[in-house]
């Protein structure tokens, strides 16, 4: 398989970048998008130049850190996964492809396709937990019982890998399918209740701080999202955070 | 409303209650529009009602004035804020694989009836007002049908309030339903509320397009 | 040769933890506001330390190479974690769990630590419900459970096929509690380049930042290595791309011995390899065996047709598929211990029985799964007649939410539809049960430097059981570490802050830059990969799933030579003062040229088979490892002493006490 690709090269975080071309012939359509970047840096090196920088780690999907705009859509083309998981398979032979970091005001580009989402560990740290000690807590685990279908719901808002891609997708930049999912995972459990009015005015209010845009209900966060995270932990955190505020 | 300002979601349910409460005047807009359809002379009767009542004057009219304000006010806030929040721009961005136009264009859509409302304030309110207070005229129950009517007789005026309700169509198909998600409401009555709110978004801009035409075409005919 | 003092508490096995809890030193917490610690790495081990240490009240450092500690690669463990609850009340209990765990690891690990663990199974769970950890959940509201390999009970606890993620989601709140209390520092897309010692003391780092280049003093008290594993040294692994050796390979040089690095644990259920291209391999989790069944077809001539595209697996008649688990372990079948099923699979396809292109493949089947529980639920919904394709619908109904999001993996990868056509699974690298010797209390044989996590050689023997490495880093970091470090923290309350203007820290940067310089400057002519990918090479080949003496031999020369070549030839293309990827990855595969050696030498030396070591030269008539305990019942402690080939063996011998070493058998 041939393609062309254009990808945007940016020496580090005060130079300006812009869109390079680059020719790769030698495709196998088993190939991963990471292992076709692989290729073509490997030919980049041979020739001296700089390869391209891309983040990844786990390659399997889990570990959010692969986070490349491709063709204008997140994760690329395909549904449900991360740039890892999408194979050559589902490009043509002759394709041009576009790829370039996400973009946000809250995720300054780092060098070429990488960017900094600290803002999203920022917004943990202002409430994405439950305060209970870790050394040793003496209730046992079968003293909370748990309506299963509350627990399903609290483990599928948990499954937010916090990779970024509801923010690049979303037109305003919003970072609030990510908040929202963690906000829900507690929200739906009793052992979140104590603290929910705090946890959620605290996170948005950091939400807001690093400068994300506000949810517009366009969706696209919810349809980009590897892990299938729903809207309805959007309207959670709103209905949580209306409480909070009504309840002062 | 500073502290409103300053939190996201409160910004976003400050938009969806003013919007729901311009929805609810569209449907009492409407119900009058209508009857000039049915009976001019109940029409008559209820715009005079709206134009002479003190509770509506003063009590209901500054309300909607503001309710419009705020919308439209916090409206740009928002859209100001949401370009900002992307920074620089993708070279290729593909909206459309994951959200639907309707979405992505309310400021379009929001700006045309904007625009819209500009004209027909000067169309009825500002005739309104130069009526009663500048003129100082006196009170003619019998005059808003053939006020109303007579409006309706160029053709660019007609045509410009139908593309205008088709845009009021599209804000709403959105902006209806959305609303109930930005207060938190997402529940199991949620596709039924949804659905009810597409509906409306036809329905009512559709009827007063309709009223227009049939003002327009009823004048063409005579 | 020395003999290691593991410093195991005296008493009776099961009071050991507990009275070693109440004797040891503690710091009063007024004293602990005056005492730093750094953790390198923040995975489950160093996740929960850091956490706990900190709500302890010492101020923490934290570093790690990722963008963010969620990152860390215990993300990615899919199946579930141990503990003895026995809220199935199937006979399971602390001693079940000691006793599977030893046996599993084939009586290569150390008694009191193993028993320990056990112990602390049962509190992890319970600090994890209380976090929010939103584990599977039966109707009645109570916790579920589910069976892994080598045991004979219901005992593992799991979040769908994302247990490790929503663990580490739960150590990564208890951080970023602390990290908004000011108690932890986190550093992050920091790597550690070395340990800085003072008087004999781990009382450092040098770190690189890895986004401006510039390299980096910490000081503290103390030193905590939760860095994971090293089975990246085999290039194609189920590991993360970043994940190195560097801050282990790092102490080992400073005098950290360096125990058993030729265990590996090689997990029978991967996707196989598909081409040269490949860059890592996925896991498959060891829960589908639960209900898949694997098998090859039974005669040569329908895995040849099957591999050139003539023949699909769901043609086959039963009759005709080997059921190899099942037959060769009818007591345990498809629920062996990884190490004998991955050895399995290894047969079988040696034996030309493979069924996929490379003929490195086997089947995992959920056809008979399915069936199973699609009858059992229509069943229950009152379908006394329910047809097969009805059945089937419902059974992979139940299959999807069982397993779903692997299902779903397994397709985009592969392109096939597990719940028509039988997974094709191959073994692959997925963990180390080496690593830096630890004492009882988690100390490496430099003081104050300590190891947690896989990152020690710990608790799992020559293999390690499934849902048992999550169960192992928790405990480390919740329930172990925090108390042992007190002991010897105890003796800094009155040191002071560590300065990191002293000559120690001068030599140990200067040393960093030195090897950075190096890397930057030599001749260019290959890049990072082609070495690591060579270097992959000699350890499957030579190192992996079965080894002999004349090819470990053989792999030491190689990777000796392989080593000389980078340094003169690698080519490190861009600055050093600044992000740069290649810079990263040389240095990490510069250590895993020095140990891989050391990983060939530590094999060559342990002339026997046990757990995931298997010697071609012993080995029972039907090919089962054949243990040497009178000779080899030992822990290998190497210690560097300036070439890999040349490190001194140290072994601590291991004693089992309370349990009789027997001949392991799963038949």
């Amino acid at each position: 398989m041939k393609l062309t690709l254009k990808i945007w090269r940016q020496q580090d975080a005060k130079s300006k970048g812009k869109m390079v071309k680059y020719n790769l012939d030698n495709v196998d359509e088993d190939m991963s998008f990471l292992e076709m970047l692989d290729i073509l840096n490997e030919g980049l090196i041979e020739k001296g130049e700089e390869p391209v920088e891309f983040d990844h780690d786990c390659r399997e999907g889990i570990c959010g850190t692969c986070s490349l705009q491709i063709n204008g859509r997140p994760h690329g083309p395909d549904r449900k996964i991360t740039v890892c998981q999408l194979h050559m398979r589902s490009f043509k032979n002759g394709d041009t492809i576009t790829i370039e970091p996400w973009r946000a005001k809250a995720f300054p580009v780092i060098k070429d396709l990488i960017v900094d989402r600290s803002a999203f560990d920022r917004i943990q740290q202002a409430g994405g937990y439950i305060s209970v000690g870790t050394s040793g807590n003496p209730v046992d685990a079968n003293a909370i019982p748990v309506e299963k279908e509350m627990a399903d719901q609290s483990f599928n808002a948990a499954t937010c890998i916090g990779c970024g891609a509801c923010v690049a997708a979303c037109k305003n930049a919003s970072a609030m399918l990510f908040t929202s999912a963690k906000v829900s995972q507690f929200a739906l459990l009793p052992q979140g209740q104590v603290e929910a009015a705090e946890r959620v005015q605290n996170m948005v209010k950091q939400m807001d701080l690093e400068g994300f845009g506000n949810c517009t209900n366009t969706g696209a966060c919810e349809i980009e999202c590897p892990k299938g995270i729903s809207l309805e932990n959007i309207a959670r955190m709103n209905r949580e955070y209306l409480f909070a505020s009504v309840k002062g | 409303m500073s502290g409103m300002l300053k939190s996201s979601i409160l910004r976003k349910v400050v938009m969806a209650l003013s919007g729901l409460f311009l929805v609810s005047f569209l449907l009492l807009h409407f119900s009058i529009n209508l009857s000039s359809v049915i009976d001019p002379e109940l029409f008559n009767q209820w715009s005079h009602f709206m134009g002479y009542n003190p509770l509506v004057q003063y009590v209901a009219q500054p309300i909607l004035i503001a309710g419009v304000i705020v919308h439209f006010v916090m409206g740009f806030i928002l859209e100001a804020q949401n370009r900002a929040a992307r920074g620089k721009g993708y070279v290729q961005y593909k909206g459309s694989a994951n959200a639907p136009w309707v979405s992505r264009n309310m400021l379009l859509s929001g700006g045309v009836v904007l625009a819209f409302l500009a004209l027909h304030f000067y169309d009825f309110w500002v005739h309104e007002m130069t009526y009663k207070y500048v003129d100082a005229l006196p009170e003619d129950p019998a005059r808003y049908y053939e006020e109303t009517v007579a409006k309706f007789v160029p053709m660019w005026r007609t045509v410009i309030y139908m593309i205008s309700f088709f845009l009021l169509a599209l804000h709403l198909w959105h902006g209806f339903a959305s609303s109930f998600q930005s207060m938190g409401i997402n529940n199991k009555y949620t596709p039924a509320l949804v659905k009810f709110a597409k509906f409306y978004a036809i329905v009512i801009p559709g009827g007063f397009a309709f009223i227009a035409l049939y003002h327009h075409l009823n004048h063409l005919a005579h | 040769m020395s003999t290691l003092d593991s410093k195991v508490p005296s008493g009776p096995l099961a009071e050991k933890w507990t009275k070693h809890k109440n004797t040891i030193d503690l710091v009063n917490p007024a004293n602990k506001r005056n005492i730093d610690i750094i953790i390198v790495g923040t995975g489950l081990a160093g996740g929960s330390a850091a956490a706990t240490l900190a709500e302890l009240g010492y101020n923490v450092k934290t570093f790690c190479y990722q963008d963010s500690p969620r990152r860390a690669h215990s993300i990615a463990a899919q199946g579930g974690v141990n503990a003895a609850k026995n809220y199935q009340g199937d006979g399971d209990s602390v001693y079940r769990l000691f006793y599977d765990t030893i046996k599993g690891g084939d009586y290569r690990s150390r008694e009191a630590n193993v028993h320990r663990l056990a112990e602390v199974s049962t509190n992890i769970i319970d600090q994890c419900v209380a976090q929010g950890v939103p584990f599977a959940r039966e109707y009645g509201g109570l916790l579920d459970n589910r069976s892994f390999g080598g045991v004979l009970v219901s005992r593992t606890f799991y979040a769908k096929g994302q247990t490790g993620q929503q663990l580490l989601l739960g150590a990564y709140a208890a951080m970023n509690r602390q990290i908004q209390r000011g108690k932890i520092k986190s550093y992050t897309r920091h790597e550690m380049l070395d340990l800085v010692l003072v008087d004999g003391k781990a009382r450092g780092i040098i770190a690189r930042n890895l986004v401006t280049g510039e390299i980096e003093r910490h000081s503290a008290h103390a030193v905590v290595l939760a860095t994971g594993g090293y089975g990246n040294l085999f290039f194609l692994s189920t590991y993360c791309m970043g994940a190195n050796v560097m801050a282990a390979w790092k102490a080992h040089k400073k005098g950290a011995y360096f125990a058993n690095p030729c265990f590996t644990q090689i997990h029978p259920t991967c996707i196989p390899v598909s081409g040269d291209h490949q860059s890592k391999l996925t896991l498959m989790s060891e829960s589908l065996r639960n209900d898949g069944r694997i098998w090859v077809p039974a005669k040569l001539e329908d895995a040849q047709a099957i591999r050139e595209g003539k023949l699909k697996p769901t043609e086959l008649a039963e009759e005709d598929r080997d059921y190899y688990l099942e037959r060769r372990y009818p007591a345990f079948g498809n629920l062996v211990p990884r190490d004998v099923a991955s050895r399995a699979a290894k047969e079988r396809c040696d034996a030309g029985f493979g069924v996929n292109k490379t003929g490195e493949a086997v089947y995992l089947d959920f056809s008979s799964a399915i069936m199973r529980y699609g009858r059992e639920k229509a069943m229950t919904s009152g379908m006394k007649n329910a047809d097969d394709k009805t059945v089937r619908r419902l059974g992979e109904e139940i299959i999807e939410a069982k397993y779903g999001n692997l299902f779903q993996m397994y397709e985009k990868i592969v392109d096939e539809n597990p719940y028509k056509t039988p997974m094709k699974i191959y073994p692959a690298v997925h963990y180390t049960m080496g690593g830096l010797w630890v004492d009882y209390n988690l100390q490496t044989t430099i003081p104050g430097c300590y190891a947690a996590g896989e990152a020690n050689f710990s608790d799992h023997g020559a293999n390690r059981l499934g849902a048992s490495a999550l169960m192992q880093g928790l405990a480390d970091g919740y329930f172990v570490l925090p108390y042992t470090i007190g002991d010897y923290l105890s003796d800094d309350i009155r040191t002071g802050p560590i300065s990191t203007e002293t000559p120690e820290f001068d030599a140990a940067e200067q040393n960093v830059r030195g090897r950075i310089e190096k890397l930057m400057s030599a001749s260019g002519q290959h890049s990072v990969d082609y070495y690591h990918k060579k270097l992959g090479k000699i350890m499957w080949n030579k190192c992996g799933m079965s080894r002999n003496a004349k090819e470990l031999q053989e792999a030491m020369e190689e990777i000796a030579a392989l080593r000389e070549d980078f340094w003169q030839n690698v080519k490190v293309t861009g600055k050093a003062d600044g992000k740069n990827q290649e810079l990263e990855k040389a240095g990490r595969v510069a250590d895993f040229l020095e140990l891989g050696e050391l990983f060939a030498k530590d094999a060559l030396e342990r002339n026997e088979s046990c757990g995931g070591h298997f010697r071609e030269e012993y080995q029972t008539e039907e090919g089962e490892a054949l243990r040497d305990d009178e000779n080899f019942k030992y822990a290998a402690a190497w210690e560097y002493t300036g070439n890999p080939r040349e490190s001194k063996l140290h072994k601590e011998e291991l004693v089992y006490e309370n349990i009789e070493v027997k001949t392991r058998s799963y038949k």
